[in-house]
């Protein structure tokens, strides 16, 4: 309870300092350590009446402290090389000032998304600055050490430090390119979680939950974006279908075979009712494509009722409008679904020259399965086998080994 | 995604190098593991092995334990140490390990570390 009220305030808090006195890299550090102090008073004093306020000037009086032994260390340096004249250390105002209401978080979001950081910094700082998650929280989602994620935050503020990027919203003209940034980072973070099974693994599956929470923070700052509700309608479709993917055991449950039951009805009504609105008003992105296509799926009260050749003209648009060799694989199988699996294998074909994909365990598995579909089992065994060597993931190995031995079974 | 670099070495390799061979592979070792976990992609510190003949096999057969010493086969290369990275891409790992200077003077070898989460088909 507590923890969700810090979360929520942790970037407009920070938004407020980065805002009146600069310095990112030290204000990040320093909203850290007012949430910190109030994970630990709040839960035994109480809740302050103005929660932001509190956590505004507790913040406000680390960073301020730490400019000052900055300073100081700074005079001493100079003193020491030049003798040069000091410079007077400017007061901050006073914190009580800070007016309420005011909310950089969108700017925070640019600001952790900005292109001149790696794509696994980004994530990390986006979780911290934004997410208000502490470093060995996003380090235990990862499963990497804290130092590691501790480094790629500060490479991350060095960084934005070194390149004078200024903590305002992207210039209109490209406003929409960085949006489709941030977008990006939100939507990794999301499949990082949801591709985690259970087990050890469970710490990471709360990354879902948490690219949810930040794309629902989007979508309250930007209602009118059609690809900002497409991301949140795509996340909540795709997560509605959680219990129901694994196993106890971890393994893995096609889409075909899950039990339906299990499926979480709220996020897909909620999913659908994002999804339609936003088709309906903005222009076509590929998000809200993806999320329509989700939605057919989850809306399938069995996996005989499934629309398919609706599935097939959104994955045309998609084709269309964002060609990529992930989107022609799956468009295969929506061909193979409704014309046949021979003309979805025709589909496959070219992509065998695609480098990005050739050696990917993905094509050799849709191959397999359209392989399966025609009949021809020695060939759907063999590709099968070929995928299961081709992938890092062990529940995908597990299950295509399965689907590999059932024919080898079967064919007796 | 995670990745573990193998280094693999002809027993007494490193003993065979002449003292500049030596000092240069040190500092450009130091060089090479500041970079990278500064940039956040190599986890941890590693782990250099000791000499397999230092080592011990087992094989637990039937609920019985056989342990051997070694191995102290004459194999003309061995895994003399190993390191996790973290990055985007098998190519982006080889990029890495390509500055190892373990590579220049030996071999390592990049293999993907499995998922236990997958996505279903």
């Amino acid at each position: 309870m507590v923890e969700d009220l810090l979360r929520q305030f942790a970037p407009q808090v920070l938004g407020s300092l980065v805002r009146r006195y600069g310095h990112f890299d030290l204000a990040e550090d320093a909203v850290q350590e007012a949430l910190l102090a109030a994970a630990l008073q709040w839960p035994e004093q109480g809740i302050p009446e103005n929660p932001r306020g509190w956590l505004i000037t507790v913040a406000v009086r680390r960073l301020t402290d730490e400019l000052r032994s900055d300073e100081a260390r700074r005079r001493r340096e100079e003193r020491a090389a030049a003798e040069l004249p000091r410079e007077h250390v400017e007061t901050p105002p006073d914190p009580e000032q800070v007016p309420a209401g005011e909310d950089d978080t969108l700017t925070l979001f640019f600001l952790c998304a900005h292109p001149a950081l790696s794509p696994a910094s980004q994530l990390a700082l986006t979780l911290r600055a934004v997410g208000g998650l502490a470093t060995a929280e996003i380090a235990r989602a990862f499963l990497v050490p804290d130092a590691t994620i501790a480094q790629r935050i500060s490479r991350a503020k060095q960084q934005i430090k070194a390149s004078h990027i200024p903590f305002t919203l992207p210039a209109e003209s490209e406003r929409a390119e960085r949006l489709t940034v941030v977008l990006h980072v939100l939507y990794l973070i999301f499949n990082e979680g949801y591709t985690a099974s259970s087990g050890p693994d469970l710490q990471r599956g709360e990354l879902t939950s948490e690219a949810i929470r930040l794309a629902r923070e989007v979508r309250r700052l930007l209602p009118d974006d059609g690809e900002v509700a497409g991301l949140l309608a795509l996340m909540l479709l795709t997560d509605a279908r959680r219990a129901a993917r694994t196993r106890a055991d971890g393994s893995l449950v096609p889409l075909a075979e899950q039990d339906r039951e299990r499926w979480n009805g709220s996020y897909i009504e909620e999913g659908v009712a994002l999804v339609t609105d936003a088709l309906a008003r903005s222009p076509l992105g590929p998000y809200q494509l993806q999320a329509a296509i989700a939605a057919v799926h989850d809306e399938a009260a069995q996996a005989a009722d499934t629309d398919w050749p609706q599935i097939l003209v959104l994955y045309e648009l998609l084709e269309r409008i964002s060609p990529n060799p992930m989107v022609t694989l799956n468009h295969a199988v929506a061909v193979a679904m409704v014309k046949g699996p021979q003309a979805g294998l025709e589909l496959l074909g070219p992509l065998d020259d695609d480098r990005r994909l050739a050696e990917h365990h993905r094509l050799d598995a849709v191959r397999a399965h359209l392989l399966e579909m025609a009949g021809d089992r020695a060939a759907a065994r063999s590709s099968y086998r070929r995928a299961a060597r081709r992938t890092t993931s062990l529940a995908e190995r597990r299950y295509l080994e399965a689907r590999a031995n059932r024919l080898t079974s079967d064919a007796r | 995604m995670k990745y573990v670099a193998l280094v693999y070495t002809n027993p007494g390799a490193f003993e065979a190098l002449s003292q500049a061979e030596r000092d240069a592979m040190m500092s450009e070792a130091d060089v090479y593991l500041k970079e990278f976990t500064e940039s956040g992609e190599l986890l941890g510190e590693g782990f250099a092995l000791a000499d397999p003949s230092t080592g011990r096999t087992v094989r637990v057969r039937n609920g019985l334990p056989a342990v051997t010493d070694g191995p102290f086969a004459e194999a003309k290369e061995q895994l003399a140490g190993l390191y996790v990275l973290d990055a985007e891409s098998i190519e982006r790992a080889t990029e890495i390990v390509t500055r190892d200077p373990a590579a220049r003077f030996w071999a390592v070898e990049v293999r993907p570390i499995m998922d236990t989460g997958g996505a279903e088909m």
